[in-house]
């Protein structure tokens, strides 16, 4: 590596570590939200108070079925039951106080064992629901029909011996057995892969400032090649963004217990493969923007695009099946799915065999764009 | 030791440089006169490396300049209209940074940053940020980053835009040592004082082609008239007695310009003494008297029918 590539590299990480704003984007800002995210979508396993739905039960029939239907629900960790009235419930509904009502209406209790035995007349359960939150209504339905079988079963069983025929072990798969899901590992990665483009942007803006700056004219009489000057900022950039993900899973290790389960080589891999991938998405802004100014806004609205269809605020698994498939043309998402592989799937190496070669892929195609549509010559 | 043989830069259909041909010698500062837009900064680009010229030849020691990477760039320096500094960065930061672009590294590294920091009297300031600076002292730093790595040849693409009197002289200073050293200056400016003082030769540069080369002598040989006489008149009215006061053979040009007379001529200690003694005789008394030598921008008139401050 001669002298003059050193010193390109050098000033550009001196630039960046004497640069407060740049530091604090790269550093404190994905360090707060990936720990805000990260503790909404589960934390650290068991240890995370869970957020109850708020639920209200106006019971009507007072019998034995509709009190075990009651503490049937009251039961699951995820809802927070209370006893109200038709009219109280209505308006607790409609002001956001309760997602979900549910009216037992009278003579629940000996209407519905008859209806299990196939008489006419079932008795009708009645639902009073936020329309903003109707995932957590299908939920909610989910877990009464649960306690209206296992009340209503009760009560037979105890004449004619009948019991519920399944009972269900749930197991969440993560890394391994005992080992929680921890919900920071995503949430680290997210953030990481997000501000590590934002800091690209801010690599391939530095570019265009040099050149408003007359700073290009000073590189450019000098005796270096095209090569040294766009491959030093690429390796700048490189660098800044491994010691992002290195700060980033360093805190979230040490604070939140996130630890890399899977393949060390393959964690870092798709670590390396990223940055580079950040390194020439900079030298692309660099090379199709005309000034900073009117470049910025442009290039933070593609990252955010990419950050959002890549998963790193939300898991992908939550977009409709279409927007999946179309997310495999986004880099973010190999990113993401290369560090989740890593971190808490806990995978081997060759898990992270396809994100590592689909960054560098990325890597390849912006670079050449970048190189073949670099304005070389000095603004005169 | 730096010649340009008929460069020529087209943006799509405008032509920014015509045919520039100029040359530079060690222990000369050439300068490169011109208004905004007239091409010089171009010019200075394709010397530098930064612009290809779509024809035309820079010769560097007789050698033509070939690619982003000919080691002949490293007998040039540029010091560039626009303050190339890092802000964020320190003095010495920034030098360490622009000599090792030309492979200086060690002992040889810190001595050229001595030698330029105490040429351009910043050696005290040498660890404080470049954006506590002022902006004359900016562009002395601007000037030094440039000499770190010895060039022949200077490129100085007007080094004094936005300069307090004091920095601007002492950057004048700065160049006059450079050009006693006997390296090459190339020099633009459009500012027409500038040139006078410092230039040993000067190239004028109008619409990209070159109109005139010359010293500052030759140059004021083609004026018409070398002096003005600026006489405030009792009575400043115009009549016919300014058509015969034409005809005395000392005058050149005789106009009123906002009520006072200037009367253009060659020779003032000949001359001025008979003009004004043809106005007495003539009832044409005056209250002040005063004599301006021809400029510059006298010269830029006479060569384009154009002032140059209007361009």
């Amino acid at each position: 590596m001669t002298t003059s590539f050193r010193a390109l590299i050098r000033k550009d990480l001196q630039m960046f570590f004497s640069d407060r704003r740049a530091m604090l984007m790269s550093f404190v800002a994905p360090i707060v939200i990936a720990s805000f995210f990260g503790y909404i979508f589960g934390g650290q396993g068991s240890q995370t108070a869970v957020s109850r739905i708020p639920i209200l039960i106006i019971d009507r029939d007072g019998s034995a079925v509709s009190r075990q239907i009651a503490a049937g629900l009251a039961a699951e960790r995820t809802l927070a039951v209370k006893p109200s009235s038709l009219d109280a419930a209505r308006t607790a509904v409609r002001n956001g106080k309760a997602t979900i009502a549910i009216l037992i209406p009278q003579g629940f209790g000996d209407g519905s064992e008859r209806a299990l035995f196939g008489a006419p007349g079932k008795p009708e359960i009645g639902t009073l629901y936020d329309p903003s939150h109707a995932t957590e209504l299908a939920m909610v339905q989910g877990m009464l029909a649960g306690a209206v079988m296992e009340a209503v079963g009760r009560q037979v069983a105890a004449r004619v011996r009948l019991a519920l025929p399944y009972s269900v072990r749930q197991e969440a798969i993560t890394s391994g057995q005992d080992v929680a899901y921890n919900g920071y590992a995503h949430s680290f990665g997210g953030m990481g892969v997000q501000f590590i483009l934002f800091m690209g942007i801010d690599a391939g803006l530095s570019i265009l400032l040099q050149r408003q700056r007359g700073l290009w004219s000073r590189l450019r009489a000098a005796p270096l090649s095209r090569g040294a000057l766009l491959g030093s900022r690429a390796v700048s950039a490189g660098l800044i963004a491994m010691l992002i993900l290195l700060v980033l899973f360093g805190f979230a290790r040490l604070v939140f217990g996130v630890r890399i389960e899977g393949s060390i080589a393959g964690f870092w891999g798709v670590c390396a493969a990223f940055s580079l991938m950040t390194a020439t998405f900079g030298l692309l802004i660099a090379a199709l923007g005309k000034t900073p100014e009117a470049t910025r806004g442009l290039a933070i609205f593609a990252t955010l695009v990419m950050v959002m269809l890549g998963g790193s605020w939300v898991p992908t698994f939550v977009f409709p099946q279409w927007l999946q498939r179309l997310t495999v043309a986004v880099p973010t998402r190999w990113a993401m799915d290369g560090l989740d592989a890593m971190t808490w799937r806990g995978l081997g190496f060759t898990a992270s065999v396809t994100p590592i070669a689909v960054l560098l892929l990325f890597s390849a195609v912006f670079g050449i764009i970048a190189v073949m549509r670099f304005r070389w010559e000095a603004d005169a | 030791m730096l010649e340009a043989e008929a460069l020529r830069k087209n943006y799509g259909s405008v032509i920014a440089v015509d045919g520039v041909s100029l040359r530079a010698n060690a222990g000369e500062i050439v300068g490169l006169l011109g208004p905004n837009g007239a091409g010089k900064t171009t010019t200075v680009s394709i010397i530098a490396g930064l612009t290809r010229a779509d024809s035309g030849a820079v010769l560097i020691n007789g050698k033509p300049l070939r690619g982003d990477t000919d080691p002949a760039k490293r007998s040039i320096g540029l010091v560039p209209q626009d303050i190339a500094l890092y802000d964020e960065l320190t003095a010495l930061a920034n030098l360490e940074f622009f000599g090792a672009l030309y492979e200086l590294s060690g002992r040889t590294l810190r001595g050229a940053i001595a030698e330029a920091l105490e040429l351009v009297e910043l050696t005290s300031r040498a660890k404080d940020k470049v954006k506590t600076f002022s902006g004359g002292m900016k562009r002395r730093l601007n000037l030094a980053a440039a000499l770190l790595h010895d060039p022949q040849i200077l490129l100085l693409d007007e080094p004094t835009v936005g300069v307090d009197p004091q920095s601007r002289n002492a950057i004048f200073d700065n160049l006059e040592t450079l050009k006693k050293r006997g390296k090459a200056l190339v020099y633009t400016t459009h500012y027409m004082e500038e040139a006078e003082r410092l230039c040993d030769r000067l190239i004028i540069i109008d619409h990209g082609k070159v109109i005139a080369d010359d010293t500052l002598q030759g140059l004021f040989r083609r004026l018409p008239v070398t002096n003005l006489l600026a006489i405030e008149l009792q009575q400043p009215q115009a009549g016919p007695w300014l058509d015969q006061l034409r005809t005395l053979n000392e005058v050149r040009s005789a106009e009123m310009f906002e009520g006072v007379l200037k009367v253009g001529m060659h020779g003032l200690s000949e001359g001025a003494p008979k003009i004004l003694q043809w106005l007495t005789d003539h009832g044409r008394l005056y209250e002040h008297v005063a004599s301006e030598r021809a400029d510059l921008e006298a010269v830029f008139l006479t060569l384009t029918g154009r002032s140059l401050r209007d361009s």
